[in-house]
């Protein structure tokens, strides 16, 4: 048997009955790729023969490749309302042919790949905007019931599970959130040092790092790492949740998602952030007398004098609050997007990536409105 | 060649994970063309024999043999070869479900062969067709039925023609009519496509319909209590375990049951 021969096939007329009979020969194996049976749909075209018969005297070893390549033919055949004649194949062979046409298609049943008109895919996109507002607030008002019976202390959620949150969301995320306040404050200090050592007010560096650090940059920043680190994580958990079906399972126990999943999450989130956003506040201050003290000439005793000088409580407390609602911000972000997850891997991960931009985006609105609404106030 | 090696020759596998073991001294040789049960009841560990005999685990002791290669001891190059002959259906399907079954069944064809793209769409649609599946081609996993995704998953697993085929659980999560049909696939590709099959079931029906030879680990003893021809075991067997697991529970009363 030559199995090193490459698979062909040729083509010749069987004298008398006006039959086209295909010759095979070679090893017909995928890994050797498939000759084009375009001269066979010539010849069938040109010669209109009363049957396609086979020769397989020649033919080497063979798997499913043949089995395609007769597929073809025998699909060209039915075109051309040609009898085309199996009996002289390998015996596996015919077996596999008919075990392929076994099972007919259902004629409904193969997708009919259609573009919608412009218009129309304008139309669903609103659609699928105004179904996801809806099941926004739809969630968020189930957030805010579950959080009334939190309140009232009936939601239905294990004080276990509470905890190890709390550690999650505190604990284990304090090495990133130093490492970001200190290089923060850093970098705040540098910025402002070359603008006001001009000015020879280089002692300001430490008022605007404080102030920077507490109104803004401490709670602005422990919020975009929550929303990266936990708000993600948040999100492929519960999507996980949803396609293994523990969401589903909670649901008939008649345990509410939102009391067992989501509130615990809000609720750690809301405690740990305040906790954070000091934290960052003091290491970014800190980080910014390494720069004073280190660039600028300015001892650590002025330094720390000038910035407390320069923080009142209002901002203290500004940041701080700040904080618990872009707490809030990213536990909700990352449970919806988890809550909306389809039912895939594929799915799961847009849910986390979803979730993080989600959570940025609330922060940075939420910001913006806390901005105005102090201004107003004039805090 | 003289003798040809055994498609597929387990010796004395002993697994486990850290200090706890598994299972110990697990030995079977599958003849080529037959299908080869592995048994046994919740717990006895079949589902880790096979995943040690597809390499997602390292044996503790023993050696698993491909044709006669050692797979255990084999480099990356020779195991990526021997993976090459194998198709494996996991017990979930494990469809890749950002994939229609189409790409499914087509990527390992893209990955080892060098088909053109509308020649592999061709094998592709052949497999699916073959496991009863025209015209599914571009439907996601997640818009079919569990037994036809069971169906999907195994036109994957003989997208290229593999020597040996190893299937975990087949009919887990299938209606009876179903399980039936699958077992009438497994033994319709063996006779046609000569493969060799090794099936990891605890069901009963399957096991007596399709089961050329067997062997069945037990989950006290941590290893293998018997082997053979599961309808020769039914009628020849003295060891109770065997007996008990083949007529559920109704010793000596085949196709008996009892509570419990």
């Amino acid at each position: 048997m030559e199995l090193t021969e490459q698979a062909t096939f040729a083509v010749g007329s069987d004298a008398g009955n006006g039959a086209l009979s295909i010759r095979l020969s070679g090893a017909w194996t995928l890994r050797r790729g498939l000759p084009s049976a375009e001269r066979i749909e010539h010849e069938i075209a040109a010669r209109r023969p009363s049957a396609v018969v086979f020769e397989v005297h020649e033919l080497g070893a063979w798997d499913s490749a043949l089995v395609t390549f007769l597929r073809h033919i025998e699909a060209l055949c039915t075109r051309h309302h040609v009898a085309m004649h199996r009996e002289a194949l390998p015996a596996g062979v015919q077996r596999l042919l008919a075990l392929a046409g076994a099972v007919r298609e259902q004629p409904s049943v193969r997708r009919v790949s259609s573009r919608m008109p412009r218009v129309a895919r304008l139309g669903t996109a609103a659609l699928d905007l105004a179904a996801n507002g809806v099941r926004t607030v739809t969630f968020i008002g189930d957030v805010t019931l579950a959080t009334g019976r939190f309140v009232r202390g009936t939601a239905r959620f294990r004080f276990r599970d509470l905890a190890v949150l709390v550690q999650e969301c505190g604990a284990r995320a304090l090495p990133i959130v130093t490492l970001i306040s200190v290089l923060v404050g850093m970098i705040l200090a540098f910025v402002g040092a070359v603008q006001l050592e001009r000015f020879g007010a280089q002692i300001y560096v430490a008022d605007l790092v404080g102030v920077a650090m507490v109104r803004e940059m401490g709670c602005i920043m422990t919020g975009i790492i929550m929303a990266g680190r936990t708000g993600s994580g948040f999100a492929a958990q519960i999507g996980t949740m949803q396609v293994t079906q523990e969401v589903d399972a909670l649901t008939t126990l008649g345990i509410p998602a939102v009391d067992f999943l989501v509130l615990p999450r809000i609720v750690a989130l809301c405690v740990m952030m305040p906790v954070l956003c000091v934290y960052a506040d003091v290491l970014g201050i800190g980080g910014g007398a390494m720069v004073g003290t280190g660039m600028l000439d300015l001892t650590l005793p002025q330094y720390v004098h000038e910035t407390a000088s320069a923080i009142t409580f209002t901002s203290l407390a500004a940041g701080v609050g700040k904080s618990v609602v872009f707490g809030a911000l990213v536990g909700i972000a990352g449970c919806l997007r988890g809550m909306q997850a389809g039912r895939s891997s594929a799915a799961v991960g847009d849910a986390a990536t979803s979730a993080v931009v989600t959570g940025i985006v609330l922060i940075i609105a939420a910001d913006g409105v806390f901005a105005v609404l102090f201004n107003m106030l004039g805090i | 060649m003289t003798a040809t090696p055994p498609p597929l020759a387990v010796h004395g596998l002993t697994l486990g994970y850290g200090d706890r073991v598994v299972l110990k001294d697990v030995a079977f040789t599958v003849k080529r063309g037959e299908i080869f049960i592995i048994m046994g009841g919740s717990g006895s560990g079949k589902s880790t024999v096979l995943r040690h005999v597809i390499g997602l685990g390292e044996p503790v002791k023993g050696a698993v043999f491909y044709g006669g290669v050692d797979f255990t001891t084999a480099t990356a190059d020779e195991r990526n070869a021997i993976l090459r002959r194998i198709g494996v259906l996991f017990q979930s399907g494990a469809l890749w479900t950002s994939m229609t079954l189409l790409e499914n069944v087509a990527l390992p064809l893209e990955e080892y062969t060098d088909l053109t793209p509308g020649e592999i769409r061709d094998v592709a649609s052949l497999k699916l067709d073959l496991v009863g599946l025209p015209g599914f081609e571009d439907y996601y996993p997640s818009e079919v039925s569990g037994g036809m995704q069971k169906r999907a998953a195994l036109a994957r697993a003989i997208a290229l023609d593999p020597d040996v085929l190893l299937f975990d659980e087949p009919s887990a999560g299938l209606d009876p009519v179903s399980s039936r049909h699958l077992d009438d696939l497994i033994l319709q590709l063996r006779d046609s496509l000569g493969a060799t099959i090794v099936v990891v079931t605890h069901e009963l029906a399957s096991i007596l319909a399709i089961g050329d030879d067997s062997i069945f680990l037990d989950a006290d003893t941590r290893t293998a209590i018997a082997g053979g021809s599961p309808k020769e075991l039914l009628a020849q067997s003295t060891d109770p375990r065997v007996l008990r697991f083949l007529t559920r529970g109704a010793e000596g009363a085949p196709g008996g049951r009892t509570n419990g």
